[in-house]
């Protein structure tokens, strides 16, 4: 069938059979490559979305079931070349290692914010506790979304790993 | 999925009624976080597959005390409600997961490798009535007569009287991901009975009519609940570790009610 999503802001048609998960879609046909295929079975996390403005599961949507919905990414957390706050909070606390879990938290994070979620690192576990890092960085992970909420700011250069982010470039 | 199903998306309950039929071969799609990675790696392979997300299925209503919830309303949309619900949904999966999970789809989920459906006690407990449709045409029927008997079945609705009180005990886990071992809902009807259901106990969500017998006395009521039961092993707790807890559960499960207003 042929249907209609918006991604990061853009209408795309997509053609695909209702059954397929949005993350095949969204992966296979439309390049948008950081949800992630983990277990694919809803309990990684890391192929998290926004539709509409709540965080699911891409691995688990039949792609039919958000037809017109809007969906959003990390690709369309920021403008190209620059940082959401809680991306820049995720640099300067190393709350990433490999990155795999990475997108999914953090758009499973910006949801958390954009309700006005507290920096309160039990109400952030109750909002992020179905992901999982393998790298198991989740004292970090805390520490970032709750710098996020609290509106920290950071100067990135001074970071290590924020100096290395500067040095490769983000829009690679 | 070359050759998966034919899909059908029905735009209201009757579309979906009469697209169902009799049910034969028909896999229906609720929020699908149980079935779509079933299909996608063709663990189920049906003919059919009957999408209710666009079929008006959702909501939930009340009227004169009495409470009646659609197949396709989300689970996250049942977590401010009364124990034993809340409590009970509030251990199903994570956020996510919730918003996407349906009330149809826990009343039809099957202990495969983990024992799923755990608002199936919960509604056995509420003396809840489900309405389904299918060979025969529609039935309205106690949780427990629909869970024993629900092949090709399509599930409209569930509905219950608002309890006087009521409490979930359960085998927690220390991660979100895991699913709840065995867990115990005691109601309080409004005329002053006990009500109690299980899941994790059994193929599916089990009344226990031999504990409510015994409800007077909470320790005696959970040693009569293993002869209601249908204990099993899985990869999350063996059926011995089930029969040591089932006991304990439903005292707690009985002493939490008593608490309650
Ligand atoms: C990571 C993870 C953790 C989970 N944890 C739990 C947990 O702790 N407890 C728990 O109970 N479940 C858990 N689940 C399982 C599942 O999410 C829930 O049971 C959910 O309520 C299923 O609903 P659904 O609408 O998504 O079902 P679907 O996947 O749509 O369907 C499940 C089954 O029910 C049938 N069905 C769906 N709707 C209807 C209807 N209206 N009429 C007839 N048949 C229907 C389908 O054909 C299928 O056989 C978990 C799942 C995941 C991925
Ligand atoms: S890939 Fe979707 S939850 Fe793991
Ligand atoms: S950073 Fe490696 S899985 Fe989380």
């Amino acid at each position: 069938m042929s249907l209609n999503i918006t991604v990061n802001g853009a209408s795309r048609t997509v053609n695909a059979e209702p059954l397929t998960p949005l993350l095949h879609v969204l992966r296979e046909e439309l390049d948008v490559l950081s949800p992630k295929a983990g277990c694919q079975n809803g309990g990684c996390g890391t192929c998290t979305v926004l539709v509409d403005g709540e965080p699911r599961r891409s691995c688990l949507l039949p792609i039919a079931a958000v037809e017109g919905a809007e969906i959003r990414t990390v690709e369309g957390l920021a403008p190209p070349g620059q940082l959401s706050p809680l991306q820049e909070a995720w640099i300067h606390h190393y709350a990433a290692q490999c990155g795999f879990c990475t997108g999914g938290f953090l758009m499973a994070a910006t949801a958390y914010l954009e309700n006005g979620g507290s920096d309160d690192h039990t109400e952030i576990a109750k909002a992020l506790g179905g992901h999982v890092c393998r790298c198991t960085g989740y004292v970090k992970i805390l520490d970032a979304v709750s710098a996020a909420a609290r509106g920290d700011s950071f100067d990135l250069t001074t970071t290590a790993a924020g100096l290395h982010t500067t040095l490769k470039g983000v829009d690679q | 999925m070359s050759q998966g199903p034919e899909v059908l998306i029905p735009t209201s309950a009757a579309e979906a009624v009469e697209l169902f039929g009799t049910g034969a071969d028909t896999a229906v799609v609720g929020g699908g976080t149980i079935l779509i990675p079933m299909l996608r790696l063709s663990d189920a392979r049906p003919a059919r597959a009957l999408m209710l997300h666009h079929a008006g299925l959702a909501g939930i209503s009340e009227t004169g005390g009495r409470l009646t919830i659609g197949a396709m309303t989300p689970l996250n949309h049942l977590a401010a409600m009364a124990d034993p619900i809340a409590a009970c949904v509030a251990h199903i999966a994570d956020l996510e997961i919730r918003g996407q999970a349906t009330l149809g789809g826990n009343l039809c989920a099957r202990n495969t490798d983990a024992p799923r459906g755990d608002l199936q006690g919960a509604m056995i407990a509420l003396g809840a009535s489900v309405r389904s449709v299918g060979a025969g045409g529609e039935r309205t029927e106690p949780a427990e007569e629909f869970l024993a008997n629900r092949d090709d079945r399509l599930v409209l609705d569930v509905s219950f009287e608002l309890p006087a009180a009521g409490a979930y005990a359960y085998l927690d886990r220390a991660h979100t991901h895991e699913y709840t071992a065995l867990a115990v809902s005691a109601v309080r009807t409004s005329d002053g009975a006990i009500r109690l259901g299980a899941n994790g106990a059994g193929p599916h969500g089990l009344r226990l009519p031999s504990a409510e017998a015994a409800a007077s006395d909470h320790a005696a009521a959970g040693s009569a609940a293993l002869a209601d039961v249908a204990l099993f092993d899985d990869a999350i707790a063996s059926a011995w570790y089930r029969e040591k807890t089932l006991p304990v559960l439903v005292r707690r499960a009985l002493d939490q009610l008593k608490e309650a207003a």
